[in-house]
């Protein structure tokens, strides 16, 4: 029997054959995948799973694609790295950061979803990778497709910085700059997705390329000795990413790899986009949209699509939101590069932020055990930081004038 | 004959008119309503318009200068 049963609407409940859809016909409510756990667990256990590859593909039994991963075979396995100094400066003993800052081979948590999107689209038979993005969804999908001789499209909003751009272009896929604003952008591609037969990754494939968010929670579960974490605190765009490692650690349990899963799942929010927060906060089971103005681009999702049930995920793990100004968000950038070594994009400084405003809230306490996932590399948003990081010391080349500047002992 | 789906939300003040019927009655649509909430503040729906694709989108237009949010089915799909 094959390990993925169907997919099935999240609020209906009605299956559908495991092909290229996302929607579902009766009630237009999302579908996810559905697995026969029975089989599953009869494969899967500890043992096999360290004897695989060192990627996410060491878990592909609870991925969905059929046959043998075929592209994206170096994601996952990133560091989870025990966060001592910054556990220190926060008073938690046991923080570990999960960093995808070195994820590949474009260096952000994408690399996991469109690795699982696009071995399932070649199953499926289509030979057009597709996205809209403004960042790291598209570098991801542009280097997959790239490697994979796929042909490749790119929808970016008309007005989006040249550097941005520019990392796109580098892997030759067809980059198209869409006249108008965000919501212009958006309805078009919706709509590019009906017609084309292309895999429009997080359209028509999304069933498929979130569950590669699932491998977070597996590799953390892993990397602690197969233990799940008390906490997690995770950024939110869409909230996919979230609803997916709550998902993740419970499928673990469900097969027997885990004993025990009492994991408060986090979430954390830029205040210049944060739906989900906001509702959270107010106590709303449904959002209202923004239009986003934050620093931290790669969550402005302002109408996001997995809010609904972010929401219910952290009221169903007994988590908690928060969000945080732009300036916290600057600061936790730096508070996690100068304490650990770690240069994360503005989305780190978002979950860095926000886990410093639970932990003085007290919903985070010392001896938990904690994962703060930073999914992407600041490398690429080095602009949200420029004016706050100091300029280097000029001196002319001289013994003296280095002597006189930094002392005998060379401490300035 | 063309089908497109959508996520329409009201605004508080859109709450009492019947802009699902002044639609039906204003454009060559026929709306399908397959999932809907709506409570005193705000409300959306989950709605199937079906008709010719230029009809569609003058109601489209015509939704969002009554002031109703009119987005794709899917939220918003740029990450």
């Amino acid at each position: 029997m094959a390990k993925m049963k169907a997919l099935i609407c999240r609020e209906c409940g009605k299956e559908y054959p495991t092909e290229a859809l996302h929607v579902c016909e009766l009630c237009f409510g999302p579908l996810e995948v559905k697995y026969n756990y029975d089989e599953i667990r009869e494969v899967m256990s500890r043992a096999s799973i360290e004897s695989g590859p060192k990627s996410l593909w060491r878990y592909k039994e609870l991925l969905p694609i059929e046959g043998s991963p075929t592209i994206g075979l170096h994601a996952g396995m990133t560091p989870l790295v025990h966060a001592k100094n910054l556990g220190a400066f926060l008073g938690l003993d046991e923080l570990y950061i999960k960093n995808d800052c070195v994820n590949q081979p474009t260096l952000s948590f994408k690399d996991r979803v469109v690795a699982v999107a696009l071995t399932r689209a070649r199953e499926l038979g289509y030979e057009t990778a597709a996205c809209a993005s403004t960042g790291n969804l598209a570098n991801s999908v542009a280097a997959h497709a790239a490697q994979a001789g796929m042909q490749c499209y790119v929808f970016i909003p008309g007005d989006l910085e040249a550097a941005k751009v520019l990392g796109n272009l580098i892997y030759r896929p067809k980059v198209v700059e869409i006249e108008g604003n965000y919501d212009d952008v958006n309805r078009l591609c919706s709509e590019i997705a009906g017609e084309r037969r292309w895999a429009f990754v997080n359209v028509n494939i999304r069933p498929y390329y979130a569950e590669g968010s699932k491998t977070l929670a597996f590799e953390v579960a892993e990397q602690l000795g197969w233990r799940a974490p008390d906490q997690v605190v995770v950024p939110m765009a869409s909230g996919s990413l979230l609803t997916k490692i709550w998902k993740g650690l419970n499928e673990f349990q469900k097969i027997g790899l885990l004993k025990d899963v009492s994991t408060k799942v986090n979430g954390a929010q830029a205040e210049g986009c944060s739906p989900i927060a906001t509702a959270y906060k107010n106590g709303r089971d449904f959002f209202k949209p923004v239009k986003p103005n934050t620093i931290a681009k790669s969550l402005a999702i302002g109408n996001p699509a997995d809010g609904y049930y972010a929401l219910k995920t952290v009221e169903e793990s007994h988590g908690a939101m928060d969000a945080v100004t732009d300036d916290e968000v600057i600061e936790g950038i730096k508070l996690l590069a100068q304490t650990e070594g770690i240069f994360a994009e503005t989305a780190g400084g978002v979950t860095i932020g926000t886990l410093r405003k639970l932990v003085k809230q007290g919903a985070i306490k010392k001896h938990d055990v904690t994962v703060a996932y930073i999914t992407g590399n600041g490398l690429k948003t080095q602009e949200a930081v420029v004016d706050s990081v100091g300029r280097p010391f000029r001196i002319p080349p001289s013994l003296v004038k280095f002597e006189q500047t930094f002392g005998q002992q060379g401490a300035a | 004959m063309t089908k497109l789906r959508f996520h329409i939300r009201f605004p508080e003040e859109k709450i009492p008119e019947p802009v699902i019927y002044q639609i039906g009655h204003e454009y060559e649509v026929v709306t399908s309503i397959r999932r809907a909430d709506v409570r005193e503040t705000t409300g959306w729906m989950d709605v199937e318009f079906s008709g010719e694709t230029e009809e569609i989108e003058r109601a489209i237009a015509g939704l969002r200068e009554k002031g109703v949010l009119v987005d794709p089915i899917e939220l918003n799909v740029v990450e």
